[in-house]
């Protein structure tokens, strides 16, 4: 038999004290009871919830009365679903029997709705007319379900989804047979079609949006929803809009906008649900889309408070289960003196039709800086996507397989770090807690090894484990050349560790062996083609790719900006650089966006501007009609939005206030991030600004194998974050301690302790000499933190520290390059260079005339 | 019968590179031209998130997208390896060392 329910996340311990409903015999007398008089309006879950907590933590202070505007005790609301597909009867679902109101001397009248409130006079009335006092009032009336205003809203058989005499509509009409339209594919809409169908009705949902679930489920999970419901006989019309709903008298069915016409004898509308917030706004409290309340549940009135779905705190507004708890807690110690505190909610949820499981949290939008690992087992109909950004999840989107759901919202909730779980995230709390363990327990080949054939392996290029083995079992042996021909982990690299894992399943130890060649077009490696650039004096890509018998006739897009840079970093001055073999940015020295136009960021130097410059960003801004500006991570600003024939013009603009290209798009050193040091700080032991900005003059332009970041802190509470940076400086008394190897990205390393010098000059020296040392010998788009690893500290260490002839040789050999490449693109481009990369070509006769001819 | 519109020299494109040409109300152009002096024309919109295919790194006769390296075969417009998808092509031929595209019409009827 098919269940279908949502099981919230945080465990739910209801009690069931048996069958039972309230009746208006009931009434409950006033007593000579002196205590403090707590009126609750909303017999729902929040408000018996509320008063749950509240006699848990003092149960004698008030005396408390309920009103419910249905003739039920306390039931729980979202087991309705598990009552409409007859899973479970009403009374296994009641919260609160009249036991616990008499026990507890509650008086509860339910069946009369409250009308109005005076809060002059601390009274509610009811609909009967019944009018009681108060000491504090509790609003608890939930929400109501929004109709959709459209014709036929009205007619008998249009129902919403809310309370047991919505399911009892349902069951009537389903017992009649037919057919049922639910207009709403969201949880609660699929809920009642899924209920509807196990009663035998033949069920059409209509949504409006493409995705099923869309706030919910990214669309790959709402595609997997949507395929298994039609397997259950559901039919879904996804991006269908209602035009009205038809009927002589009751409904017959719904129109949609396309003319299309869906017969009906029941239509329900799970569209949404609205803060049921009359009573509070005819009463003159704060109401914007909820009722206002403060972290206490307080209302603008003091002695009103609010909670649940009705009540909006801190701008938001919530729909689930899971925050009213919370906000109960807060509203109890808040009315026992204890003043916790609510601070908002995080919230999941978990869908479970039987058989197929759906779970959701946090944020799955992604975007800037999010990073998605993924995985799809396409024959166990699995699909699992966690969203990363800062080593923390921010979300998760789990289908088919939410085991391991609870803890990825715990992780979430508690902002857990998860850089050192990462690799083995995906595959679940066993693995992770194996792997992280420190023990060796758990090898992530072994991971890997379990994945079915048909399991996705890479994302972007939707390659599963099947196409990756057979390519490695066709000779691939290397990441490259698993690259170069299946394109796994060829676009944003995330499942890198993963194809290395594949190759170490099938390859044994050949995988080290395999050579990996710098790209398809040669059989040598980085290393190799390095090697001979200089032993053979090469200047010119051609001429490499002649030399080095290239199998393409001029590369590709992986080799060619590789080899500009190695040829760049043998023989500065001498070399020919081809601009067509950079990346666009380094073409363009904007950022490429998504939509075509770019960003523009101009350097300042340590983090350190002026009104002049920040006047001159603010016209371009106005000027270019640049939809944002922003501060970067790295301590400078950066203007968006900026098409590619304006960029000339806008950087004529920016260097007459004497600023220069801040490189923010190559790899190339990007910035040096100072704190405020010994000038200004009371902390500070040395000059950082004034260091980080000669530090930054000294290298500014460099080209690198991958972009590198550097930062002076002024002591040792670093502020400035040197240990994340590929070099940076933390000031001591004492002198200068050198840190190297730092990444604060994709996998965060903290940097490694170089040496300590005594004067900014050796500071500034061997800074020089570590750059030009990753420079000549870490391979194209290797940044300091996988080079150092590769190669060990204790090597650079060797070569910067110890070898005081070779560190003074490397840095003059940067200076040298440096001479070079201090030049600014941008005043180049600003004074007409390479225009036609900023113009489009203009036919000689306009468009129009010859298209009129 | 085609129509050509005279657009440039050959000179006026950058070796390995492709610059643009912008017909009022339609979508944009990008001319390439390969390391052998071919040259191509195609909407300037790769078949995957419309990135601008003129600012893309030319290899032989195609095309790596500068948004997510897709690779585009300049003379078919179409999406190379896995990858699945196909930008409209424009009829373009040398003449007398100058740079002929087709016009309009059969471009809307390539698309
Ligand atoms: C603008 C900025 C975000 C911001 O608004 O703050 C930014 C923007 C981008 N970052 Fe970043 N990063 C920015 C600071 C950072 C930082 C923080 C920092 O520098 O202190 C980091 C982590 C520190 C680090 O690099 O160690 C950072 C780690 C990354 C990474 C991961 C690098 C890694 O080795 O793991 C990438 C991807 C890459 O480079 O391959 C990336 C890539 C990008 C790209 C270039 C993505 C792209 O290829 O289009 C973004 C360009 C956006 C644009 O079009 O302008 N960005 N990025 C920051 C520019 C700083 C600046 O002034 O130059
Ligand atoms: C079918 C269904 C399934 C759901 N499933 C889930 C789920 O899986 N997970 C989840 O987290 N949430 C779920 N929800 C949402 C959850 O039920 C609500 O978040 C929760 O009930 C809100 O509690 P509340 O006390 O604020 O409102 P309610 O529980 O609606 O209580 C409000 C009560 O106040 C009464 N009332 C209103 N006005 C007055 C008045 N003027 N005088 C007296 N009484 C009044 C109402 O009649 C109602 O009984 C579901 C909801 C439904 C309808
Ligand atoms: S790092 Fe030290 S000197 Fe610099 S701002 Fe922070 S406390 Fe001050
Ligand atoms: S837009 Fe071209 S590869 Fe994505």
């Amino acid at each position: 038999m098919a269940a279908f329910f949502f099981f919230w996340s945080q465990g739910m311990d209801f009690q069931n004290n048996g069958p039972e409903t309230a009746n208006e015999e009931d009434i409950f007398v006033p007593s000579e009871d002196v205590r403090e008089h707590l009126v609750v309006v909303g017999n729902g879950m929040a408000g018996c919830r509320a008063v749950e907590e509240l006699l848990a933590r003092d149960k004698d202070r008030y005396r408390v009365t309920i009103f419910g505007a249905e003739p039920y005790v306390n039931y729980n609301r979202i087991m309705l679903s598990p009552v409409l597909a007859g899973e479970k009867s009403f009374d296994d679902i009641i919260i609160n029997s009249r036991d616990w109101y008499s026990e507890n001397n509650i008086e509860l009248i339910a069946g009369d709705p409250v009308t109005a409130m005076d809060r002059a006079a601390k009274t509610v009335t009811s609909h009967s007319g019944r009018t009681v006092g108060y000491d504090k009032l509790l609003i608890a009336t939930g929400s109501d379900p929004f109709i959709i205003p459209v014709p036929g809203k009205d007619l008998p058989g249009v129902i919403s989804f809310r309370d047991m005499k919505d399911v009892d509509t349902m069951l009537e009409a389903a017992n009649n047979g037919g057919s049922a339209v639910v207009i709403g594919g969201g949880l609660l809409g699929l809920e009642a079609a899924h209920g509807l169908t196990l009663r035998g009705m033949k069920v059409t949902v209509i949504h409006l949006m493409d995705t099923l679930m869309e706030r919910q489920l990214d669309e790959a999970a709402g595609w997997l929803l949507k395929s298994a419901l039609e397997g259950r006989g559901q039919t879904i019309l996804t991006g269908a809009n209602t035009e009205a709903i038809y009927g002589d008298g009751k409904v017959e069915g719904v129109r949609l906008k396309d003319g299309t016409e869906i017969p009906a004898n029941l239509v329900v509308m799970a569209v949404g649900i609205r803060p049921s917030t009359a009573l509070a706004r005819e009463a003159g409290l704060e109401v914007n889309r909820g009722i206002k309340v403060d972290d206490h549940m307080v209302t603008s009135d003091p002695d009103v408070l609010a909670v649940g779905e009705c009540v909006e705190h801190d701008g938001n507004v919530y729909g689930l289960v899971a925050p009213l708890w919370e906000m109960c807690r807060s509203l109890a110690d808040g009315l026992t003196d204890q003043h916790t505190g609510y601070k908002g909610s995080v919230t999941s949820t978990k869908l479970k039709v039987a058989g197929l499981d759906v779970f959701s949290a946090g944020d799955f939008s992604g975007g800037e800086g999010c990073e998605d690992i993924v995985l799809r087992d396409a024959s166990r109909g699995v699909y699992k996507r966690v969203i990363v950004k800062d080593d923390k999840i921010v979300g998760a989107v789990l289908y088919g397989d939410t085991v391991d759901g609870g803890w990825y919202f715990d992780m979430l909730k508690r902002e857990e770090d998860v850089a050192d779980i990462r690799d083995l995230l995906i595959f679940g709390q066993a693995y992770a807690a194996l792997g992280a363990s420190g023990g060796g327990a758990l090898d992530p080949k072994a991971a890997v090894a379990a994945l079915s054939d048909d399991a996705e392996i890479c994302g972007c290029n939707g390659v599963s484990k099947g196409q990756v083995v057979a390519c490695i079992e066709k000779g691939a042996c290397s990441l490259d050349a698993v690259r170069a021909t299946c394109k796994a982990s060829a676009s944003c690299g995330s499942c890198t560790g993963l194809v290395e894992n594949l190759l170490a399943v099938v390859l044994g130890d050949d995988v080290q062996s395999g050579p990996k060649t710098m790209c398809k077009c040669t059989s040598f490696t980085h290393d190799d083609v390095r090697r001979e650039i200089v032993a053979q004096n090469m200047r010119s890509i051609p001429e490499v790719m002649q030399l080095l018998h290239w199998s393409t006739p001029d590369g590709c897009s992986s080799c060619r900006p590789a080899l500009n840079y190695y040829l760049l970093c043998a023989l500065p001055g001498e070399y020919q650089d081809d601009q067509q073999s950079r990346f666009v940015n380094e073409r363009m020295h904007a950022n490429i966006q998504k939509d075509g136009t770019y960003s523009v960021v101009p350097r300042m130097w340590g983090g350190l501007t002026n009104p002049r410059e920040l006047r001159a960003i603010a016209d371009v801004v106005e000027k270019y009609d640049a939809p944002m500006v922003k501060v970067t991570g790295g301590q400078r600003l950066d203007i968006f939005g900026i098409r590619k024939e304006d960029l000339p013009a806008v950087w004529a603009d920016l260097n007459a206030a004497g600023m220069v290209s801040g490189h923010a798009y190559g790899k190339s050193l990007r910035t040096v991030k100072t704190c405020v040091g010994s000038e200004w700080c009371r902390f500070g032991t040395q000059d950082s600004t004034g260091l980080g900005v000669k530090i930054e003059r000294m290298t500014w332009g460099s080209w690198m194998p991958h972009k590198f970041k550097i930062a002076v802190s002024g002591c040792p509470r670093n502020c400035a974050e040197a240990t994340i940076k590929d070099f940076g400086v933390v000031c001591v008394d004492s002198g200068y301690e050198l840190h190297v190897g730092g990444n604060g990205g994709i996998h965060v390393r903290a940097t490694d302790l170089l040496c300590k010098v005594a004067t900014e000059q050796e500071a500034m020296d061997y800074c020089a000499a570590f750059t030009q040392l990753y420079r000549e010998e870490a391979r194209y788009l290797e940044r300091t933190a996988p080079w150092i690893e590769r190669v060990g500290v204790d090597y650079i260490k060797q070569r910067i520290v110890e070898d005081e002839a070779g560190r003074e040789a490397l840095r003059s050999r940067f200076l040298y390059s440096q001479s070079f490449s201090q030049e600014d693109p941008w005043a180049q481009r600003a004074a007409g260079a390479d225009s036609e990369l900023h113009q489009p070509l203009e036919p000689p006769m306009p468009f129009g005339a010859i298209a009129a001819e | 019968m085609t129509d050509w519109i005279d657009i440039g020299t050959l000179a006026d494109i950058p070796q390995r590179g492709a610059r643009t040409v912008q017909i009022a109300g339609e979508k944009e152009i990008a001319v390439f031209r390969t390391g052998d002096d071919h040259v191509f024309a195609l909407v300037n919109e790769c078949p995957h998130k419309k990135g601008p295919l003129s600012q893309g790194i030319v290899h032989g006769h195609s095309v790596a997208c500068p948004l997510h390296n897709w690779n585009i075969a300049l003379k078919t417009g179409e999406a190379q390896g896995n990858d699945e998808g196909c930008t409209p092509t424009i009829e373009v031929k040398q003449e007398g060392g100058r740079i002929l595209i087709a016009r309009l019409a059969s471009l809307k009827a390539a698309a």
